[in-house]
């Protein structure tokens, strides 16, 4: 009888505190809210989310994040450009052309890629890409949207490859060799049975390479430049959402406006990537519950 | 015919190609940060602190930091995640209850790194007054890797054969002890892997720790967990970014750098080596 009770004690300890992920993704929500909304004392959600100007030290301050969102947006679209070739393309090495001993070693480099500390590659940005690039194309500034665009990709590759792989590996065999059966050549088989089969794990690893750049701080902070500005060219700098809240968070007043402010800043950059986060889950799912994939 | 053969020959080379740019790019960075680096390094570097408003000496705090940050996270997310992978594989149900929690676990992972500072920050800081401190980074760190750590956690959980759990069912042992006997003992070196991921994880963050434990400047070592401490991804963003000896200070930046990945990367090769070696040595 004892036994039956400690059973039932640890089986229900360990169920509360296996829901605490989704407790502490609540408790996130509450403190970014309990410090962010005050800001619309101040001023309105739309003057915050489309008002065309940054300017929190001025007075009076503004605190429109409009430019701050379009820079997010911007670097998030270029890095993916350059993240989703690649990252698909070696996810097709990696799990159909590559000999074995290639592959693990493939796979463990992606791995390693992923584990770069991003305050590295943004260090790796500022040093050598930016100058090499300010010389190259004589601009004015080397730390632009190019520049964290092609940093951000190098973080949003590894995940990008590692999902679509695990799709790509998933597709059932019976598909290839029916292919095969056809007549058709290896990358006929590549291109119009397997990639069509995993669209739904590859779209996911899309979404969440998206995810993973737009929240991305340390790479952006320093070398997308800082400019609060809508940008003219690819060659400007920006200011993308996490920048500006890593950058003035250290000199934001504690309670002032600025700091409820770069709070709120926070809110719009976690929905966001929530968002991404919940259909990437819907996608896989949908993906798992079609077994060995329908076409 | 000749044609869909060329069209493949250019795939597999295009293929190829972006395979072999990934590994460029990383050997790239590691090797550019050590042939930077590797003349900063020196004894003095490792174990002086910064002298002359950071423009020499060397770097021990910050290394020291980093130490009680990442044990301070792994020390919170490895009992709760490893409880929480144990509910989700061994005890729960399909149903409502078990995916609200694994979606909560899918969108933790996604949260950025620089929301978790201000979580860290509102949460940690200023409600529960710890200020910033070990304390306060840690456990903003603790939550940042604890997805990694139950994905982890649970992959080695189900990699442990049913019938194990069975046989000592069969037996008559209770649940809980055929778990903390038999499945966890057989999914440790998984568990460790994960574990380690985590480590290397924590350890090369620095927006989270930024607002919530990172301090510019400290020549002394840490007394307590209310300290604030020096951290090495935190001291290259300073070095980089704010001082006013930016150019001289460059070997300090590479030395710093090259210190980080030699400990993130040296941490994630030794999981990805043990790793493996645990896959090939499996008993079952």
């Amino acid at each position: 009888m004892t036994s039956r009770i400690r059973e039932t004690i640890i089986r229900n300890l360990f169920a509360l505190l296996a829901f605490l992920s989704v407790l502490l993704l609540g408790m996130i929500v509450f403190f970014l809210f309990r410090e962010g909304l005050p800001l619309f004392g101040e001023i309105s959600p739309a003057q915050f989310l489309f008002g065309m100007s940054w300017y929190p030290t001025y007075s009076p301050p503004e605190y429109g994040i409009w430019p701050l969102i379009v820079g997010s947006l911007i670097v998030t679209f270029l890095a993916c450009l350059i993240a989703v070739p690649f990252g698909l393309l070696s996810a097709v090495y990696i799990s159909e052309i590559a000999p074995a001993g290639i592959r693990e070693i493939l796979k463990s480099i992606i791995e390693l890629l992923a584990g770069l500390p991003s305050v590295v590659l943004g260090f790796f940005g500022m040093v050598i890409l930016a100058p090499w690039m300010q010389e190259t194309f004589d601009l004015p500034t080397g730390l632009n949207i190019v520049n964290a665009s092609l940093m951000l990709a190098i973080m949003a590759i590894p995940t990008i490859s590692s999902i679509s792989e695990d799709a790509l590996y998933a597709v059932s065999r019976d598909f290839k060799e029916a292919s095969y059966a056809l007549g058709a050549t290896k990358y006929e088989t590549i291109v119009r049975v397997v990639i069509p089969a995993a669209f739904s794990g590859i779209s996911t690893a899309v979404i969440l390479g998206m995810s993973r750049a737009i929240g991305e701080t340390m790479v952006v902070l320093m070398v997308a430049g800082g400019a609060a500005a809508i940008p003219q060219s690819i060659f400007d700098s920006v200011r993308p959402m996490p920048a500006s809240i890593a950058a003035e968070m250290g000199e934001a007043p504690f309670g002032s406006g600025h700091y409820h402010a770069l709070f709120a800043t926070g809110i719009v950059l976690f929905f966001i990537t929530l968002a991404f986060n919940l259909v990437a889950d819907y996608l896989s799912n949908r993906f798992k519950e079609e077994g060995s994939g329908t076409l | 015919m000749k044609r869909r053969y060329l069209k493949q020959s250019l795939f597999f080379g295009l293929v190829r190609l972006s395979a072999f740019l990934i590994t460029l790019a990383l050997l790239g960075i590691i090797v550019f940060l050590l042939y930077n680096g590797f003349k900063a390094i020196t004894w003095d570097f490792l174990t002086l602190p910064p002298t002359d408003s950071m423009t020499k000496g060397g770097i021990m705090p910050a290394i020291v930091g980093t130490l009680w940050l990442t044990v301070g996270a792994i020390a919170v997310a490895l009992p709760l995640g490893v409880v929480s992978a144990i509910y989700l594989t061994e005890y729960a149900r399909q149903g409502r209850f078990i995916r609200i929690i694994r979606v909560g676990v899918n969108c933790l992972a996604g949260v950025p790194s620089v929301v978790f500072g201000l979580f860290g920050l509102g949460f940690f800081v200023v409600f529960l007054k710890f200020g910033s401190s070990i304390l306060a980074g840690s456990l903003t760190l603790g939550i940042l890797i604890l997805p990694t750590i139950i994905g982890a956690a649970e992959e080695a959980l189900k990699a442990v054969p049913q019938t194990f759990r069975e046989a000592s069912l069969a037996l008559g042992v209770s649940k809980w002890r055929t778990i903390s006997r038999i499945v966890l003992p057989s999914a440790l070196p998984g568990i460790l892997t994960g574990a380690i991921l985590g480590v290397g994880r924590a350890a090369g963050e620095t927006a989270p720790i930024m607002f919530t434990a990172a301090a510019f400047f400290t020549a002394v070592l840490p007394k307590s967990i209310f300290d604030e401490v020096m951290a090495l991804p935190y001291h290259i963003y300073v070095l980089a970014t704010a001082g006013t000896h930016i150019e001289q200070t460059r070997p300090l930046q590479y030395g710093t750098a090259l210190v980080l990945i030699a400990l993130v990367l040296g941490i994630d090769l030794v999981a990805i080596v043990l790793r493996s070696m645990v896959r090939r040595k499996k008993r079952w």
